[in-house]
């Protein structure tokens, strides 16, 4: 994996949930990212690959290393067929929930990262992607 | 699935939790303790999660429940060793852990809950 730019892992059950966290932290650690910012990746991914998994119905992280204006970062796409959000701005508000959760997982994510980025509508799945650069 | 092991130390119930836990078995030790706390009438609940690297919204929410619970049964519950990159990540989460008692460390947590069992025997 070392010398791998980019990747897939499925998210097709909850032991894929605490594979892509192992996954995430050996890619900040790669980046040499702080303690902190690892922990907030981690988390952030965390939360991500469960919605995929129990809102998406499935689906995949892929990862890629990333580079702007001679920053590296490390770029994570949640990606799922699954029914979609058809209100994203609602989705995005804190607190508000589809039921099971806290309505933590999108809105806290997105406050973990440097950059977040989603498309989905109504049966046409969900892609959230986030950028943590070093 | 891995089940996280309850150490019974007198009034007080010891959860270390060493593992990256999934979702399930979360779910297990916040049934697991609510048992134990019921059956051995437990007056304080004590559970350290300075191994963990992570805390998500689920882990969260357990400990909050947990809390919840252990209180509706009669016991306070301290959560303790939490690292502070941890801290710093659940609260730009937005998980303020509410109701939830923390200490910096085993000793003090069981400082607190001596104090906290020294209360509820005074009748305060």
């Amino acid at each position: 994996m070392a010398t791998e730019q980019s990747g897939t892992l499925p998210l097709l059950s909850e032991q894929n949930i605490v594979a892509s966290r192992q996954l995430v932290r050996t890619l900040c650690q790669e980046l040499k990212l702080s303690l902190v910012d690892q922990t907030k990746m981690i988390t952030a991914a965390s939360e991500l690959s469960r919605n995929t998994l129990i809102h998406g119905g499935g689906g995949r992280m892929r990862w890629e290393f990333v580079e702007r204006n001679g920053r590296r970062g490390l770029m994570l796409h949640f990606e799922d067929e699954g029914p979609g959000i058809a209100d994203l701005a609602l989705a995005l508000t804190d607190g508000w929930t589809s039921g099971s959760g806290m309505g933590l997982g999108l809105p806290g994510s997105k406050r973990l990262v440097n950059e977040f980025d989603i498309a989905s509508a109504s049966g046409q799945g969900t892609r959230v992607s986030i950028t943590k650069w070093k | 699935m891995d089940r996280i092991p309850i150490l019974r130390m007198g009034d007080t119930l010891l959860v270390t939790i060493q593992v990256d836990m999934q979702d399930q078995t979360a779910l297990t030790l916040q049934d697991d303790l609510s048992n134990q706390i019921a059956k051995t009438g437990a007056s304080g609940v004590m559970i350290d999660i300075s191994a963990l690297e992570i805390v998500d919204s689920f882990v969260g929410r357990m400990l909050t429940s947990i809390s919840g619970i252990a209180r509706i049964l009669s016991a306070t519950t301290v959560v303790v060793g939490m690292q502070p990159a941890v801290a710093i990540t659940l609260v730009e989460l937005g998980l303020s852990l509410d109701g939830v008692r923390t200490a910096l460390n085993v000793e003090r947590g069981m400082e607190l809950l001596r104090r906290s069992r020294q209360e509820n025997s005074f009748g305060h």
